[in-house]
């Protein structure tokens, strides 16, 4: 424990806006990943639990396009769209052979492609850590904000989630679309009724989830290093992201994902050894007081 | 899922029958003839390559089946198990190499550990339902895991516990004697299981079906359902910590692995495997896991992928274990298909 670290940097403008700035890249990363799990469970109702080899996909396509063209645009591109194309036939194909079983069923199947997914990895890139590097777009000498450090990069980075969620939002509030998608999160069997196609609604859902992963993926290629099964860890904090912010709720994702990723970039500083658990703790404490979770109500 | 559909999809129960006694006689023979083979066993294969099989069939055995009374019992699907494995395997091998006090005192302590440990966390987990209660408890099997990773100075991190686990002689037996080692896993084994056979077929494992089938109902004929949850949640805990031992005495070290949730999907896969529908079930699922996952591990380095091509085959092919196969095929043969729930 190092609190007089933590206490030092709470009085510093320059600690305090670099170390908030690495929480947000964080958090908006983890939101990105999150939103899409919850968006599922929301509509589908069952948690993908293979969603952070989406995660793992987008990274290793978006390097992948980025060593091929040398096109940062083309690396995002086929990073969203890669991932979204094997979240539409990994939901048609297997997922929604396994909606009406049990809650066992549906982890067996999903733990079965995370191991698949894992090795096909390890197949295709193999089993050591790789690295995209940084576009050259981005490798201007970073901006000082108050002192603090803040690389151009991360300002895309938090622009992107930003814009995410405002579409998001906007778009299964305001549009046709998400008026028929919260539809179908509530009624499907009306829904069909109606006419309304439920599996190719189920199958855009699940493709959008994955989308929005692989594309959290693809940001993270430039910062983070790849390595098969990178997209485990990232699963789990994105669950207590949706557990801290309510199952279903897009707000709640952005807010319990924003509050994790500041909890981390300060917990390291504070307790640098118990920066997970203090994630726990916190999940343990919303859980405790509010079961659903903060935001719990909504349902996307 | 609204409770008038859970009602109509509910299985039919045995009643415990009053005179329970024949049935545990049974049950205590049966255990006692199986010791006994298992005990002789050595006397006609004397191959190591057996033994030790049987040594890991007991480690796993006793942790696959110790999650079925959560899953295939009470309905639980647990997927942070694996942490207790790892904790009875840490507390056991720490123990033993920083206290130095005998095998029987560190077994009991380490026990005593889960109980606390698995009280906390099953005190937090078990009022939440399914997928929430899974990946909890898997956050929970992270946080453990990360703890071990991080205290390097207690555990030795991503090294594991090395330098061998002491195990002074007791009573007689020494475990660092392979014999003694394979027969004292046996002990546990049969032990292990006839306790859980017993839970199993007493008015509280009855209860725990009941609370499977449905919560609502019985809570309104006055069963504290969280009670019933959390006992079950630390005795399933008990019995996966005294498989941890076992493995840790084994490869007489402990290893963060252990820890891991692959751990937890492991068991969860072994009960898919043998089957949650009978006592024995993950048992044999344990064997089928262990061949399968030893013929992979030689044959080709990913074997992720052959794993989870099984996995989907059981899970969308099947959609049942083999025990249950077995016990619907002698059902029908005997005519009165419908009498097996366990």
């Amino acid at each position: 424990m190092d609190l007089d670290a933590l206490a030092g940097c709470l009085t510093s403008p320059a600690c305090l806006v670099t170390q908030t700035t690495s929480g947000l890249i964080i958090g908006m990363l983890l939101f990105l990943v999150a939103v899409g799990l919850t968006l599922i469970f929301g509509v589908l109702k069952v948690v993908n639990f293979s969603h952070g080899a989406f995660y793992m996909f987008g990274a290793y396509f978006a390097m992948t396009a980025y060593q091929l063209t040398d096109s940062f645009a083309l690396a995002m591109l086929s990073g969203a769209l890669g991932t979204a194309i094997l979240g539409l036939v990994f939901e048609r194909a297997f997922m929604s052979r396994v909606y009406g079983a049990d809650v066992l069923m549906q982890l067996l199947v999903c733990y079965a492609f995370v191991l698949i997914f894992d090795d096909v990895v390890r197949m295709i890139w193999g089993p050591e850590f790789r690295s995209m590097g940084m576009p050259a777009a981005f490798q201007v000498p970073p901006l000082f904000i108050a002192g603090g450090v803040v690389p151009p990069y991360y300002l895309l980075l938090i622009g992107v989630a930003l814009a995410v969620a405002l579409v998001l939002g906007l778009g299964l509030a305001r549009t046709r679309i998400g008026k028929v998608i919260r539809a179908a999160a509530h009624n499907p069997g009306m829904v069909s009724a109606l006419g309304i196609n439920t599996g190719l609604i189920y199958g855009g859902v699940f493709a959008l989830g994955g989308m929005l992963a692989g594309l959290a993926g693809a940001l993270a290629a430039p910062v983070r290093s790849l390595t098969p099964g990178m997209g485990f860890s990232v699963l789990i904090e994105s669950f207590i992201v949706t557990v801290i912010g309510g199952m279903g709720s897009i707000l709640g994702a952005l807010i319990g994902a924003l509050l994790i990723g500041l909890i981390r970039s300060f917990g390291s500083l504070g307790f640098p050894l118990f920066t997970e658990g203090l994630m726990y703790l916190f999940m343990v404490i919303v859980l405790v007081s509010r079961p659903t979770g903060l935001f719990g109500k909504e349902v996307a | 899922m609204t409770e008038l559909q859970a009602g109509r999809d509910a299985r039919t129960l045995d009643v415990p029958r009053i005179d329970a006694r024949p049935q545990r006689y049974r049950d205590a023979l049966i255990a006692l003839v199986a010791f006994i083979i298992l005990a002789l066993l050595p006397a006609f294969f004397g191959s190591k390559q057996l033994l030790d099989f049987i040594i890991r069939c007991a480690a796993y055995g006793l942790f696959a089946t110790s999650l079925n009374l959560l899953v295939g019992y009470t309905g639980m699907i647990s997927f942070g198990h694996g942490m207790f494995f790892g904790l009875g395997a840490y507390g056991f091998g720490l123990m033993m190499q920083k206290t130095g006090v005998p095998v029987p005192v560190a077994f009991v302590a380490t026990l005593a550990i889960t109980c606390v440990i698995a009280a906390v966390i099953g005190a937090i987990c078990v009022r939440l339902k399914d997928i929430y209660f899974a990946f909890v408890t898997l956050a929970f099997q992270m946080l453990i895991h990360s703890t071990i990773l991080s205290w390097q100075s207690l555990t030795g991190g991503d090294q594991g516990l090395r330098g061998g686990i002491p195990r002074p002689p007791f009573l007689g037996i020494d475990l660092s004697n392979h014999l003694h080692l394979y027969i004292a896993s046996c002990a546990l084994l049969v032990i292990g299981l006839l306790l859980m056979r017993q839970i199993a077929q007493s008015p509280f494992g009855y209860t725990l079906r009941m609370v499977r089938d449905n919560a609502t109902r019985a809570s309104f004929i006055g069963i504290d359902v969280w009670r019933a949850k959390l006992t079950i949640f630390v005795l399933a805990a008990l019995f996966a910590s005294t498989g941890g031992m076992i493995m840790a005495l084994f490869v007489s070290g402990a290893y963060p692995e252990f820890a891991y949730w692959t751990i937890s999907g492991e068991a969860i896969f072994i009960n898919m495997l043998g089957g949650v529908t009978t006592f024995l079930g993950p048992m044999v699922g344990t064997m089928l896991f262990l061949i399968l996952n030893d013929t992979v591990t030689r044959l080709t380095e990913y074997h992720g992928i052959v794993l989870g091509i099984v996995i989907l085959f059981f899970a969308i092919g099947l959609r049942k274990g083999l025990m249950d196969f077995v016990v619907e095929w002698v059902a029908q043969r005997r005519g009165q298909a419908g009498e097996h729930t366990p």
